[in-house]
């Protein structure tokens, strides 16, 4: 057991898996020698070689594509986007080819797709990204977005064995902010399961990714004013864990969604769509999303400031379902 | 003085299979048609009538452990590589008991053979033009990493349209950089469903886009199914040899619209009859004729058994059931598996030489 930070936690479990297993490798723009942007894939190339730590041309299809195809021959790719915004560059890929593989033609495509998302670190409209909405509708892939160091590591080991491709959304804001306490054990994080990490009685945050770290500081903020909030990181955006979520609603009979993508047309409405239809006699309250603004992603602080969740928003959501 | 060229070592026999090859893809296309205007073929029907000899003559230049990755109008290169023909009826027809279980179209099949198994790899395309390409060049990099013995050829067909796309850009500069045991096949059939070649593309010969990626290229005459073959035997020998990527331009006609519905009224006539007296099936009767490798009769007895292959097999899949709607939402994902990645492969009569 070691306090490491989450990014080296994401490293650690490449290191582990590609160490366990032979099919393993990375693939990836400057994943080699440079050891990828933030540094993540540091150090693979000197033990594993050049063969399994494969720098690519700038070629989103190209890298994808190939992973689907190397696992068709029994691969298991882990594919680094540079930055998560690239990944629209292979939606076609991961839409059309990866995600229908298995019910087209019992063909699974067993690759992870990694990279750092999310903002708050001065980004701009291309290197922010929470692509989550983009992906939701599209049975096929799974989906996770971990918010410590040691679901980082559980979770990426799950996903490079699971037999389904896997959208493996990294914070770059928490890449070296958060530290935790890390088994060198091989361990696990199932995919499809939340974590309630903070169990409270008034009102249910549903949140995941570094949004964990903004509803944990609203609930001991709601705490001092007596309001007990329960925080629940979903983990896995896809397949949901409805049953967890139901749960926590049925318990606290307020929702509150917060999630760090765009407004409309995100995950807040589909987990809003959920607990309306399978709880809705628990409410006791509207059910209320929190989350980014309808525009592009700005680019000055005091901009995505403004643009961003935060903690003051959050409690003050939070007070408005209790005081309903 | 030039070396021989690879077909002079070709056996009657051989030559006679390719033949059956080429004829049969013909044969089941037709059947197809009947099919079709049954209103049995489920959405539309895409025929390679005029390629189907440039289809035959790439795909018989491969192993056969080597992976295809073809196109809808490779008809030729499924007839080749053994793929049965009631696959294909089944898949057309939407059958509960086809590759795909009913969830996609026409030649859209996957086949994953066992590992060290002498079988094909076969991985039909998706709708997304050029996608093949990547993927692809990753089953020439995946069987390259399980070090897989013999080495394994990918092949993979492309249309001139298709070769517009950024996928396919994408994917070839990535199997050229990384010496990839690839060989695309692009194949000039002047039209890319309505649009002329000359809307698709500036150079002036479509192997000329391999000259982006610093591989070699060739173009060849692709209604002469000796021609084809021996260059593309040429570039699969060189792939698998570790010389990497390969580009093969064909030369051919799409002699009908893109689909039954399209009159492909878009094309001059008098280019079709141009094309018409250039049928590859027809050279190819001649030229086995004129070698010596097979008398009239020979050829004409082909004729009658793939016709009659091809009807006996459409018949046994037209009244196969189609897929239970109860499993509709099955086999989205692991641990619930539906299809399967499995075609049931057929030898020819005239295999004794492979």
């Amino acid at each position: 057991m070691a306090v490491i930070t989450y990014l080296e936690a994401i490293r650690q479990a490449l290191f582990d898996e590609m160490g366990r297993d032979e099919r393993v490798f990375v693939i990836g723009e400057d994943v080699g020698a440079y050891g990828g942007a933030f540094k993540v894939t540091e150090g693979l190339i000197d033990r594993f070689g050049e063969a399994r730590v494969i720098d690519t041309p700038i070629s989103e299809q190209a890298i994808v594509g190939s992973a689907i195809g190397a696992s068709y021959m029994g691969m298991r790719p882990v594919c680094e986007i540079q930055f998560i915004d690239f990944i629209a560059c292979c939606f076609d890929m991961l839409t059309n080819f990866a995600a229908t593989s298995r019910y087209r033609n019992g063909a699974g495509a067993s690759i992870v797709v990694r990279g750092p998302s999310g903002g708050g670190v001065g980004g701009g409209p291309f290197h922010s990204l929470n692509p989550e909405a983009c992906f939701l509708n599209t049975p096929g892939l799974k989906m996770v977005a971990p918010s410590t160091a040691y679901d980082a590591k559980g979770l990426l080991k799950a996903a490079i064995r699971d037999d389904d491709p896997v959208l493996y959304f990294e914070h770059k804001f928490l890449y070296r902010r958060i530290k935790d306490e890390v088994p060198d054990d091989d361990y696990v994080v199932p995919l499809g399961k939340a974590d309630v990490k903070r169990a409270g009685t008034d009102v249910s945050i549903v949140t995941f990714g570094a949004m964990v770290h903004t509803a944990l500081d609203a609930a001991a903020r709601l705490a001092q004013d007596g309001v007990e909030a329960e925080v629940l990181d979903l983990r896995t955006l896809a397949p949901l864990d409805r049953e967890t979520i139901l749960a926590s609603v049925a318990k606290t009979s307020r929702a509150l969604l917060l999630y760090e993508a765009r407004r409309t047309g995100g995950i807040g409405g589909e987990l809003a769509a959920i607990i309306a239809e399978e709880a809705f006699e628990y409410l006791d309250a509207p059910i209320l999303r929190i989350a980014s603004a309808d525009t592009p992603v700005p680019y000055a602080p005091p901009l995505e400031a403004a643009f961003l969740p935060s903690v003051e928003k959050v409690v003050a959501g939070a007070k408005s379902l209790v005081g309903y | 003085m030039s070396a021989e060229p690879p077909s002079a070592t070709l056996s009657s026999n051989q030559l006679l299979e390719m033949y059956y090859f080429a004829r049969l893809a013909r044969d089941v296309e037709e059947r197809l048609v009947i099919l079709f205007r049954q209103s049995k073929v489920i959405g539309g029907l895409y025929r390679s009538l005029g390629q189907e000899g440039e289809s035959v003559g790439t795909a018989y230049a491969l192993a056969r452990h080597d992976a295809v990755l073809p196109l809808i109008r490779n008809m030729g290169a499924l007839m080749t590589v053994g793929v049965r023909p009631l696959e294909i009826f089944r898949q057309y027809m939407a059958k509960g008991t086809s590759n795909s279980r009913g969830r996609d179209l026409n030649i859209h099949i996957v086949h994953l053979p066992d590992r060290g198994a002498d079988e094909p790899v076969i991985v039909g395309p998706i709708s997304m033009l050029g996608d093949s390409i990547p993927v692809a060049a990753g089953i020439a990099m995946g069987a390259r990493m399980r070090a897989s013995a013999p080495p394994m050829v990918a092949m993979a067909w492309i249309g001139d349209g298709a070769t517009s796309t950024g996928a396919f850009h994408e994917g070839l500069n990535f199997a050229a950089v990384q010496r990839l045991p690839l060989v695309v096949v692009a194949e000039d059939n002047k039209y890319a469903y309505s649009t002329p070649i000359a809307k698709q593309m500036a150079v002036a010969s479509i192997d000329e886009r391999a000259a982006a990626y610093g591989i070699p290229h060739v173009m060849v005459d692709g209604n002469d199914m000796l021609a084809v073959y021996d260059a593309a035997k040429t570039m699969v020998d060189a792939a698998r040899d570790g010389q990497g990527a390969q580009l093969l331009g064909v030369d051919t006609m799409r002699m009908q619209g893109h689909a039954q519905h399209d009159d492909a009224r878009y094309v001059p006539k008098d280019v079709l009859e141009s094309w018409t007296v250039k049928d590859p099936i027809a050279r190819f009767r001649k030229t086995l004729l004129d070698r010596g490798a097979a008398t009239a009769a020979d050829l004409d007895g082909v004729d009658r058994m793939t016709r009659e292959y091809a009807a006996a097999e459409a018949d046994l899949a037209v009244d196969e059931p189609m897929p239970d709607p109860a499993a509709v939402t099955r086999g989205v994902y692991a641990g619930d598996d539906y299809a399967i990645p499995k075609v049931e492969l057929v030898r020819s009569p005239f295999s004794g030489d492979r």
